[in-house]
């Protein structure tokens, strides 16, 4: 069907919003509370556009109908526009510079464009509060402009801590009495006023930079993503730059976290081998997600015993740092709020010492790249350190949805049956579908897995019905995580989980077992049994009130 | 003849305030395709100096309940709710009618956000379309009708319904109550067959106690319009920053808090009006912003009783 916005047709299907057919083709209309991952809140009213017949009406939650003709710009709309914009910064504190908004910032883009005065009206929540959860998330709620995104992704998630409670005549959003949060930080990237964010750690960091010990290790999900803090393309690979960013900022040594994921998938695989074989405490469930975990811990803790004992990747990988460097300091650059949670778990401890001290996010990085004042863009490309070897293919895809699964599966299948798998791209995990399933055929048994993203959707899953279940709680995998770059949507979570596979495609060992680097690690220090217990695995079920 | 002509013939409107056609509203439903459908009967009366709805839940609540089931058989509805006002009880048998007492203030009367409280989330309106009639309780086409509009349904069917409606008059007025008047009288009628047209320099207040227009002596030879409420005031005696304050604390307090005009625009006429510190200018910008990009009705309907006084008293 066809619609005709500012007098010219354009083409449409059934069932879209008119705001995205104008934005589609280029036509600006400004959306501050609208997020495609949920329904429309309604609540900004910046989209108003005129449509004969209807009168003014919000374009981010209007369905098309053929023939519909639209204006997205009059006096009267410039006028409303004006006043709600200003309504809106009446109850947002301004603290642009720390912002991880920045210079992404919609609101103060709109504030230019439409010539506000964002102090038209005394600031009415100057003295709100401030709420931390755990280690990892700040709600700073003199910032929120009541869109209720937070709100509508944390049920979406199917955690529903946060909440609206009445107070002098408002409707607040506050974490709530009854749930707790699990960390994922999915109220940050849907936020789009910055009144969530990491709870940093940049200062520690700086302070151990100084020192001159610090080893970097950076997520496989970092790759396709940091650039965007620098303005490049979405999913824009820039491994090296980034490890000589890393360098920059006064590195001892930079790993690559995709290293120690194919030692997860060898130490995870094994362990599905054997339960496989003693059909014992089926599904099992990936454990490389701390939000995940905590889920599980915290809501659902019958299924403790179905999580594989594997550490994830970075800190099995900060284990082996402990153990063959120098007392250095490891910080962590991941996708990721939980992780700051992760690192502080009690039975991770290998001999009293943590396996990573600090984490950083994506966001993170990228600010104090700037604040360096490193040109990202023009950086030259550098290698990680290389102690053992490099990463093979299956421990790059771990930052995808399904990645996991798929490395597992790969190395799984020849473990098993000593033959190699036909095709190795096992596309039926790939992609940002909620709930994937999959049956291979392993020998004799057909082994039956489900990879699921966007934790809200392990809501009514039957797990019983399968063999093994990778979880990751934000949509889209790692590439998607509350760390990463903002804004992030389904269209930029595709480009970032293809370049992931891009660079799967191009790495010349592509199976976790066939790595000689992976072996060397297994001979040079995970020599017994005893220490890859102590480096690899861990236990659950210790610490669900933090 | 069946109710749906019988409602024809009759013209009765909606007593909630909106208006609309009963009969056409019943026939939306029937023909309105779904597995289930639900009757909703609102009792949610949450604006000040409204009370008839109450008034007839006391004194005739049988008729309510009748005209309820007549709905319940014509639409062979799944269930009847009663979405009551948290502070009324109902005295007398209500059948099988489930009650919702309601949960929050004013914007429960929105209709919308009645049904989302009734299935457990939080009060506040849903995006039109779909509208309740196709999509309403549980996604299923729902005839919501208020406390009056059921209780003339009853006499409709019984062929006793003679073009009557409930008023509720109060303020600075000797006979406070409820009145069954004819639905064309005019207010001047009304207010003098009541015994309570005043003897001194007044106005009034219809349709609402926060919502509603200000009318002026020489403008009530119209029927009063709205939820059918007179509210008159002293001109000399009422301090119209008081009366200005009141309203706006119930916007400000009874709102949903959804969308940004009325959210913030209603705080900002409250503190505004609180103060005495009126920016005119400012004020007409919120009133214009309220009126045009306000999420739903109760929003749009903000500016009207502010405005009408400025107007007309101030």
């Amino acid at each position: 069907m066809k619609i005709r916005i500012n007098n010219k047709d354009f083409d449409c299907k059934k069932g879209e919003v008119v705001l995205d057919v104008a934005l589609r083709n280029g036509i600006k209309i400004p959306a501050v509370c609208r997020h495609t991952d949920l329904e429309p809140q309604n609540s900004c009213r910046l989209c108003l556009v005129e449509i004969k017949g209807k009168g003014l009406q919000t374009s981010c939650s209007t369905k098309v109908e053929n023939g519909m003709e639209i204006s997205t710009e009059s006096a009267e709309i410039k006028r409303l526009r004006k006043i709600n914009l200003e309504l809106l910064f009446s109850q947002h504190i301004e603290q642009c510079s720390e912002c991880n908004w920045s210079y992404k910032c919609k609101l103060l883009e709109l504030a230019r464009k439409y010539e506000i005065k964002i102090t038209k009206f005394n600031d009415r929540k100057k003295d709100f509060p401030t709420y931390q959860f755990g280690p990892s998330v700040v709600f700073d709620s003199s910032k929120c402009i009541d869109c209720k995104n937070c709100i509508a992704m944390c049920q979406k998630q199917g955690v529903g801590f946060l909440d609206n409670k009445e107070k002098d005549g408002f409707f607040c959003t506050v974490p709530g009495q009854t749930k707790e949060c699990v960390y994922c930080g999915q109220c940050i990237t849907h936020c789009p006023s910055g009144a969530f964010e990491e709870v940093s750690s940049i200062k520690e960091v700086e302070e151990a930079l100084k020192k001159g010990n610090v080893v970097f290790q950076f997520a496989p999900a970092i790759r396709s993503s940091i650039g965007e803090e620098f303005n490049l393309p979405h999913g824009s690979i820039t491994t090296g730059k980034l490890v000589a960013a890393l360098r920059k900022l006064g590195a001892k040594k930079v790993f690559d976290v995709s290293f120690s994921a194919d030692i997860t998938t060898i130490e995870e695989g094994g362990e599905l081998i054997e339960r496989l074989s003693e059909d014992k405490n089926l599904p099992m469930f990936t454990s490389c997600c701390p939000s995940w975990v905590r889920y599980v811990e915290v809501y659902k803790p019958e299924l403790i015993k179905h999580l594989t004992s594997v550490r994830s990747p970075h800190i099995i990988l900060g284990g082996l740092i402990k153990m063959s460097e120098d007392n250095p300091i490891v910080v962590s650059i991941m996708p990721c709020v939980s992780k700051k949670y992760e690192i502080t778990r009690e039975e991770l401890k290998i001999d009293g010492v943590k396996p990573v001290d600090y984490v950083l996010t994506t966001r993170e990085l990228g600010r104090m790249i700037r604040k360096n004042k490193i040109d990202f863009e023009k950086l030259e490309e550098r290698d990680p350190d290389y102690p053992w070897g490099e990463a093979t293919g299956a421990g790059v895809i771990y930052g995808a949805t399904g990645g996991v699964m798929e490395s597992a599966l790969r190395t799984v299948y020849e473990k098993i049956t000593g033959k190699s798998l036909g095709d190795i791209n096992l596309k039926s995990v790939r992609g940002l579908k909620g709930v994937k399933e999959a049956e291979i055929k392993i020998g004799k048994r057909k082994v039956r897995v489900a990879v699921i993203n966007g934790l809200g959707n392990i809501d009514g899953l039957d797990y019983k019905k399968y063999d093994y279940i990778e979880v990751m709680a934000c949509p889209g995998g790692c590439i998607g995580g509350g760390g990463q770059p903002i804004p992030i949507d389904d269209e930029i979570r595709k480009k970032r989980a293809e370049s992931l596979y891009i660079i799967d495609k191009k790495k010349k060992i592509r199976l976790a077992h066939e790595s000689p680097f992976v072996e060397k690690a297994y001979r040079e220090h995970l020599k017994n049994k005893k220490i890859i217990h102590k480096i690899c695995h861990t236990t659950y079920g210790n610490n669900k009130n933090k | 003849m069946d109710i749906v002509k019988k409602l024809k013939v009759s013209e009765l409107k909606g007593r909630g305030g909106g208006a609309f056609s009963v009969a056409l509203k019943w026939e939306l439903v029937k023909k309105a395709k779904g597995k289930e459908k639900y009757v909703i009967c609102n009792a949610s009366e949450g604006e000040p100096n409204v009370f008839k709805d109450k008034f007839i839940l006391d004194n005739y609540l049988s008729e309510v309940i009748n005209g309820i089931n007549i709905a319940v058989d014509f639409l062979n509805a799944k269930d009847a709710y009663i979405y009551l006002n948290k502070d009324y009880k109902l005295k007398g048998d209500i059948g099988k009618c489930i009650i919702f007492k309601k949960t929050s203030g004013y914007i429960g009367g929105e209709e919308t956000a009645a049904v989302e409280a009734i299935e457990g989330k939080r009060t506040e309106p849903r995006f039109k379309p779909p509208f309740l009639t196709d999509c309403g309780l549980f996604n299923c086409p729902t005839l919501m009708n208020n406390v009056e509009t059921f209780y003339y349904v009853s006499k409709v069917s019984k062929g006793e319904y003679n073009k009557t409606r409930f008023y509720s008059i109060n303020g600075d007025v000797p006979n406070e109550g409820v009145y069954e008047l004819p639905v064309d009288m005019s207010m001047f009628d009304i207010l003098k067959q009541t015994g309570n047209y005043p003897d001194f320099d007044f106005f009034a207040q219809v349709g609402g106690g926060a919502s509603g227009e200000i009318i002026l002596p020489q403008e009530l030879k119209k029927p009063a319009f709205g939820a059918g409420s007179i509210t008159i005031y002293n001109k000399d005696k009422t301090d119209i920053y008081a009366l200005m304050e009141k309203w706006a604390e119930f916007f400000h307090t009874g709102n949903c808090d959804k969308c940004a005009p009325c959210r913030e625009g209603a705080f900002r006429i409250y503190e505004m009006v609180k103060n005495r510190d009126i920016d005119y200018e400012v004020l007409d910008e919120i009133f214009f912003n309220l009126k045009k990009s306000s999420f739903c009705a109760l929003g749009k309907c903000i500016p009207l009783p502010f405005e009408s006084l400025i107007k007309k008293v101030k």
